[in-house]
């Protein structure tokens, strides 16, 4: 197992590398599922903002 | 289908990897440097393809006025500019044992960091705009614009004499290295290749919802 991570003396470069990529992979998978739970609970929170002025305009309503 | 990609992006992933690090013969020059290759040329060749698809979606938002092709554009920047970042950093860690420098102004080099500046302005340019209709067009002129620089990079170790090496595989000869080696550069190639499918149409699902908050049909899909 040592010798596996010792990578014949060229550790640091071969774990830096995979590391990076490990490490990116992860962030993005994470930022993207906190983004996709922001937007849900925003939806859920209640009608989007710039509908107001279009639920004013509604003839239904005026009426 | 989104899952499937995802699977099979992990399956390919993990049996990559163990090829990768594990099965595959060490380098007789560059010993256990070598097994760089099998992210970095995996992370170079998509964030090259993903410009390209990014410029695709952006000429069909343009052309067409299409916004999903807007939101398929937006959903590749950053996946895109992961992958150019990536490509540097492991080509960087590469290059010093076998070339004895992080880092080097050679044409591929500059030209991928070029890239991922590419990619770096389009994120940049739709967070300053508004207006997401303004933000569609003007992120798609800045990407058919840049994609000018992909064929450069593509060409780069051929038009210039360039310190970092030319291809080692292409699909007209025969390929200069191990059939293990190879093996786990193409496991490794799709399994990043099939990971970005995923992840962009995962992205772009969560882009719909966002840009579309105002149509009765989102509301309705959370609330299931």
């Amino acid at each position: 197992m040592s010798e596996f991570l010792a990578m014949g003396g060229y550790a640091w470069y071969v774990w830096m590398a995979y590391g990076a990529f490990a490490a990116a992979i992860a962030l993005e998978v994470l930022a993207l599922r906190s983004r996709r739970r922001r937007a849900i609970e925003l939806l859920r929170s209640g009608p989007a903002v710039d509908q107001a002025p279009r639920a004013r305009l509604d003839p239904a309503r005026t009426a | 289908m989104l899952r499937g990609f995802a699977i099979a992006g992990t399956v390919l992933g993990v049996v990559g990897l163990w090829v990768a690090l594990v099965a595959a013969p060490t380098d007789a020059t560059q010993h256990d440097a070598y097994r760089i290759i099998y992210i970095h040329v995996p992370a170079a060749w998509m964030a090259m393809f993903l410009y390209l698809v990014m410029a695709l979606w952006s000429a069909l938002a343009l052309g067409f006025n299409t916004r999903l092709s807007a939101m398929m554009a937006q959903a590749i920047a950053p996946t895109g500019a992961a992958m150019a970042f990536l490509a540097l950093w492991t080509g960087a860690f590469w290059g010093r044992p076998t070339w004895g420098t992080y880092w080097a102004w050679d044409a591929r080099m500059t030209s991928t960091l070029i890239l991922l500046f590419l990619y770096l302005g389009v994120l940049a340019l739709r967070s300053a705009i508004d207006d997401q209709r303004r933000a569609d067009r003007a992120c798609a002129v800045l990407s058919l614009v840049g994609a000018v620089n992909v064929p450069i990079i593509y060409f780069s170790v051929k038009w210039w004499n360039t310190l970092h090496q030319g291809s080692t595989i292409s699909a007209t000869a025969a390929p200069k290295m191990a059939a293990m080696m190879l093996t786990g550069l193409l496991l490794m190639t799709f399994a990043v290749w099939f990971y970005c499918i995923a992840i962009v149409l995962a992205r772009v699902r969560v882009i719909i919802l966002e840009r579309e908050r105002g149509a009765a049909w989102t509301a309705e899909v959370v609330a299931a």
